[in-house]
């Protein structure tokens, strides 16, 4: 009952705050790639890997009461922030156990700005392709120019795969 | 510049009577071939909207006719563009089979056994264009490479956002031909909008597509449709218990396997799903004639929940909902046991479904991470979102598209004499 949605309460519960529903959108999926146990389908849309499953996810938590979702002007885009309330803490407390202990990761990635987790994700999504077709494939549909971040994106990807294996070995 | 390669056209035009777009026209021996492939002829064997007919009972129309309608609208579209010389028609054959091939990959009641099984028929999809297909085989032959670009338009990874924009966007040939082609087989009044004048302003601007000022009151039609579409027929309770039923049958039937029972009627086709083994090939087998054959038969399975699901879906004696808050949520350990001490498997018999276990969605500007917003082409040249021009649209725009309902089979409930406990209790958690 609601397993998925406890999912993303209790991630935002580790982050103390998602601030971008498009942040939150390629963490969720980057840490999914990593082999935690989130279930929702994404599908490459404009800019990179995307689940309408989640964001209406997002949408019932806050409907609920469950998430606080503060909006911020950000130029003509308006921006969401995510916290959980109180009635979420009480919503998680039905959940034992739903995530396991993901702080140190889940903290490296929202150090990240949203376009630097773009290209993570777009990598990721690639990941089916040699290295080098995945990064042709990125430029050809990127219409921004992510050369530079694409290396350190390929680093990045490195980096949290370690942490992935100590914080969580067993891919379940 | 872009050499645009000749494809063999059909000594006659052939075609397709359709309820909605009069007649589908094929000139190219690529779509005719390709429409007479068993991967495409497969899609007969599928619905277009799954459980639905539970409550409109004409909506029996399969995934087949909404391809040829999509593949008829890419055309027309195209048509148009091409007179305004705003298309490349080095892209045409690309975008037509892109269209008429977008849903291959959905497999029988697509959306339940996405759920039940982590399938995703987008990735079939990809595999039937990709793999060992008759569809691929034809794809092959008009030239190296190009089965992998119909692939990408599909996969939303072509270069050409335009491309992509016509099968897949806001406004898009597949949204458009699916509204008005299951409004027409539900029998609904809403639902429609005038497609052509659609087609009349709609612009190639860079890499999107916009829509001319003058043409805002269709563009505003066309979103209300989508709109009443959701809420009246997609998202319609009824049809969601019948889906929470499918979807408990096929958990049950695989939990069964699992555990080594012994089926009367062995559900061969869907034993490597179970085992979590299936290749493109056992896929294929897969259509709702299949399914509708085993649920018909597992009536009579000696599982009790197995075939009460299977009579409860097959008869529409469908479960009852009520609407999920949170302080249901607060009482479900109770309601748990209450349902266990009714001899009720919460399990099988106790289902949230909310709208995010749907596949469509509602037109949602602003929301960042989400599709790209309708833009409408102002006099000047400058390009305005929809909501903040269309007052009809702007009322819609911030509203609730969540909904939440606990489903439950009340008739077991009734069923319980009136002195048991359990009985008052579930009645007095659910409010009924």
């Amino acid at each position: 009952m609601l397993e998925d949605h406890a999912k993303i309460a209790s991630l935002i519960r580790q982050a103390g705050e998602i601030s971008g529903g498009k942040k939150l959108q390629r963490i969720v999926y980057i840490l999914q790639k990593l082999g935690y146990p989130f279930k929702q389908i994404f599908h490459f849309h404009f800019s990179g890997p995307y689940s309408e499953e989640l964001s209406v996810q997002l949408e019932e938590l806050c409907d609920f009461g469950f998430l606080v979702e503060t909006r911020e002007e950000k130029g003509e885009e308006e921006r969401f922030r995510y916290r959980l309330s109180e009635a979420g803490e009480g919503f998680l407390s039905h959940y034992k156990n739903v995530l396991p202990d993901m702080k140190n990761l889940t903290q490296k990635l929202i150090d990240q700005n949203a376009q630097f987790l773009e290209c993570v994700a777009l990598l990721l999504y690639f990941d089916h392709l040699p290295h080098r077709e995945a990064i042709e494939k990125i430029k050809s549909i990127e219409q921004k120019p992510i050369g530079s971040d694409l290396d350190c994106a390929t680093l990045f990807i490195e980096e949290i795969r370690i942490l992935r294996s100590i914080d969580y070995p067993v891919i379940r | 510049m872009n050499l645009v390669r000749s494809f063999e056209k059909l000594n006659e035009e052939k075609v397709f009577k359709d309820p909605v777009h009069r007649y589908v026209h094929v000139r190219d021996r690529l779509i005719w071939d390709l429409i007479g492939t068993s991967e495409f002829q497969r899609l007969r064997r599928i619905r277009q909207l799954g459980t639905t007919f539970f409550t409109f009972h004409g909506a029996e129309h399969s995934r087949f006719g909404h391809s040829l309608g999509v593949y008829e609208i890419a055309r027309r579209i195209i048509e148009i563009f091409k007179y305004r010389n705003h298309w490349d028609d080095s892209e045409t054959m690309v975008t037509l089979c892109a269209a008429l091939l977008h849903d291959v990959g959905h497999g029988p009641f697509s959306h339940s056994f996405e759920k039940v099984f982590g399938t995703d028929h987008e990735k079939y999809t990809q595999e039937i264009i990709l793999g060992d297909t008759e569809i691929h085989r034809l794809l092959d032959m008009q030239g190296s490479g190009f089965a992998e670009k119909v692939a990408d338009v599909i996969g939303k990874t072509y270069p050409n956002r335009l491309v992509v924009s016509l099968i897949s966007s806001q406004i898009d040939a597949d949204r458009m031909d699916y509204l008005l082609r299951d409004a027409y087989f539900t029998g609904v009044s809403y639902g429609h909008f005038d497609l052509e004048r659609i087609w009349r302003v709609m612009r190639s601007h860079g890499d999107q597509i916009v829509f001319k000022l003058s043409g805002m009151h269709a563009v505003e039609d066309y979103i209300m449709s989508r709109y009443q579409m959701y809420w009246q027929v997609y998202f319609h309770p009824v049809t969601r218990s019948a889906e929470v039923i499918l979807t408990q049958i096929l958990h049950r039937a695989k939990r069964l396997y699992q555990e080594g029972f012994h089926f009367k009627y062995t559900p061969v086709p869907l034993i490597k799903i179970f085992e979590g083994t299936m290749v493109l090939r056992d896929y294929l087998k897969l259509d709702e004639s299949v399914i509708m054959y085993f649920f018909q038969a597992w009536q009579e399975e000696n599982d009790a929940i197995l075939s009460d699901l299977c009579r409860r879906f097959m008869n529409r004696r469908l479960f009852k909902y009520v609407e999920f808050t949170p302080e249901l949520l607060s009482a479900k350990n109770d309601l748990i046991e209450a349902f266990s001490a009714a001899g009720i498997d919460s399990e099988y018999y106790l289902q949230v479904d909310s709208s995010s276990n749907s596949p469509y969605d509602l037109y949602r500007p602003g929301k960042e991470g989400a599709s790209q917003p309708i833009r409408l082409l102002m006099p000047d040249g400058r390009l305005h979102e929809l909501s903040r021009e269309s007052d009809v649209v702007g009322s819609i725009t911030g509203m609730r598209r969540t909904d939440v309902k606990l489903y439950y089979p009340k008739d077991r409930v009734v069923e319980l004499p009136d002195h048991s406990s359990a009985k008052k209790k579930i009645k007095e958690i659910l409010g009924i």
